[in-house]
């Protein structure tokens, strides 16, 4: 109880003795933990090259400087499969993303039992393997291109889209799925008339978010030999041509925004 | 034409919300079933074209059975029962057109509904339905565009479109000011009568139930405590259904307000 009496006034704290106590007993424990691993990874830090960073980064910095803007005409292809890895890569994984929502879905699931778990495990295994990673094994199962990063793209997200979306249909008021169910529709009209209008703001807007990430995600796959504008930043790495990795890391930055751009105005038209 | 027999609910939580309830409805007529929130009114309905599954007694539709038909057989007699729900039910994404053309689901194959193809006919009968219900001019707009009583009117040709010989009303007015009450009851009954429509009305509102219906059911606890004409509902029987109220005083001030109501009409006619 936080109100005391004292006397003839009521005293009133935000935290009784005991939950006081054991706040402070948490605040002592974190400080000590992270005391102890600062020194840890202090022990195991080779300070010689941390103590010369600076002087590194400032080397590669003006080297980087000014960009090799020739190298541009070598990077429009690139882009562009980036830009297509990005969005066949979504699109097919809108196409398998649907009905794994629906089966995953409590209210729609054929058989609660069997298929759910089975597409709540898609969803999932999809979910935690991260897209770089998926590249690494497809590049070696259907060797280096741009089919690797686009099916890396699609596995990596049908577990996001698959899962925002059964969340939706989960959400949906009820009432309006039993008033299509009343006049005698079959089952699949019941989805197209009673739910699908329902989530349909949803599946837009995921679908658009993730487009925005995959552009990301998918400037990176090259690194792996998945296709795209990393197979560029790759080489120029590699051959330390670091005025040609500044003019990539400029083209990305700005496909980056104008994709964000794009995405910003699909989101306020359609929804 | 409707005939419930030892008609029974049992929840899974234990909560039994209708105890063997036997109801005749003969055709054409309007009933209203009143009774205190909880007391099984919704299930009832529910019961009938099993958007809940009863769980004894049975459900007789000009004598055919509804309890044990296959998924096949309820699609076919739920196009015969038309249903008007309490927050409308519309689908709020769609037009008001496509709402009561959505009423035709159940005779119109997937891919025609999906690409939005209705017989002409339908598309007929719904315009003439909007203007029976003084909507036409509202058919392209959204149905959350509507106000609440535009909406039950969207949700009333919705159902007759199906060309039901058995309307459910659940709660129609609860969401509604008591203005807009009276004009979706008038409609309601005005449209069962010329379509010779049976009804099932659930209302918690006694005067309005008293104005409209025919005859009278009234429930308490899952069973029927009273059944007969509108003139019967005593004190006594009110107090039987609802518990112990001042129900003279309940009623004049509601002959008050529905006097005052008619005063509003003449005033704006």
């Amino acid at each position: 109880m936080p109100v005391e009496m004292n006397s003839q006034e009521k005293i009133w704290k935000h935290r009784d003795r005991k939950t006081q106590l054991t706040h402070w007993a948490i605040w002592f424990f974190g400080t000590a933990l992270f005391v102890w691993c600062w020194q840890l990874v202090s022990e195991k830090t080779e300070w010689f090259f941390v103590l010369d960073a600076p002087t590194i980064a400032a080397d590669i910095g003006s080297r980087m400087v000014p960009p090799r803007w020739e190298y541009i005409d070598k990077l429009w292809v690139p882009l562009w499969d980036t830009l297509n890895i990005a969005t066949l890569g979504t699109l097919l994984a809108l196409v398998l993303a649907v009905p794994v929502a629906f089966l995953a879905a409590r209210n729609t699931s054929p058989s609660p039992t069997l298929l759910r778990p089975i597409a709540l495990l898609v969803i999932v295994s999809s979910r935690s393997i991260n897209s770089l990673i998926w590249s690494l094994l497809l590049v070696s199962i259907l060797g280096p291109g741009v089919l690797a990063g686009i099916i890396a793209i699609a596995l990596r997200s049908i577990g996001f889209v698959a899962k925002l979306l059964y969340e939706a249909i989960e959400e949906i008021d009820e009432n309006q799925v039993e008033a299509i169910k009343t006049t005698g529709a079959s089952r699949s009209q019941v989805i197209a008339y009673g739910i699908v209008p329902q989530i349909l703001p949803t599946f837009v807007g995921v679908s658009v978010f993730r487009w925005d990430i995959n552009i990301r995600e998918s400037t990176v796959l090259g690194l792996v030999g998945a296709g795209g504008i990393g197979l560029q930043l790759q080489a120029s790495l590699n051959i330390l041509a670091w005025p040609q990795v500044t003019l990539i890391l400029l083209m990305i930055f700005l496909t980056v925004l104008f994709s964000e751009w794009l995405s910003a105005k699909a989101r306020h038209a359609i929804i | 034409m409707l005939e419930l027999k030892k008609l029974g609910k049992k929840y899974r939580t234990g909560d039994r919300a209708l105890k063997e309830v036997d109801l005749t409805v003969p055709a054409g007529q309007v009933l209203a079933l009143i009774g205190p929130s909880g007391a099984g009114k919704s299930t009832l309905i529910r019961c009938i074209n099993r958007l809940v599954e009863p769980t004894s007694g049975d459900v007789l539709l000009e004598g055919e059975s509804l309890t044990h038909l296959r998924s096949s057989g309820l699609r076919r007699v739920r196009r015969k029962i038309g249903m008007i729900f309490q927050e409308y039910a519309l689908v709020e994404r769609l037009s008001v057109m496509e709402n009561v053309l959505s009423g035709r689901l159940g005779y119109v194959g997937f891919w025609a509904s999906y690409f939005r193809r209705f017989p002409q006919s339908d598309i007929d009968t719904a315009f003439s339905l909007l203007d029976r219900v003084g909507l036409e001019p509202m058919a392209d707009k959204r149905a959350d565009e509507l106000s609440g009583g535009q909406r039950q009117r969207v949700g009333i040709a919705r159902a007759l479109i199906q060309k039901p010989e058995l309307l459910l009303v659940d709660e129609p007015t609860a969401s509604l000011d008591p203005k807009t009450s009276r004009q979706i009851m008038r409609l309601i009954t005005e449209l069962c009568t010329e379509r010779k429509l049976a009804a099932i009305i659930n209302i918690h509102d006694v005067a309005l139930a008293q104005m409209f219906a025919q005859r009278i059911v009234g429930l308490q606890a899952g069973s029927i405590v009273y059944d007969g004409n509108p003139e019967g509902l005593t004190s006594d029987v009110l107090t039987q259904i609802y518990g112990e109220e001042d129900w003279t005083a309940v009623r004049k001030q509601q002959s008050s307000e529905s006097e005052r109501d008619i005063g509003d009409l003449e005033e704006n006619l």
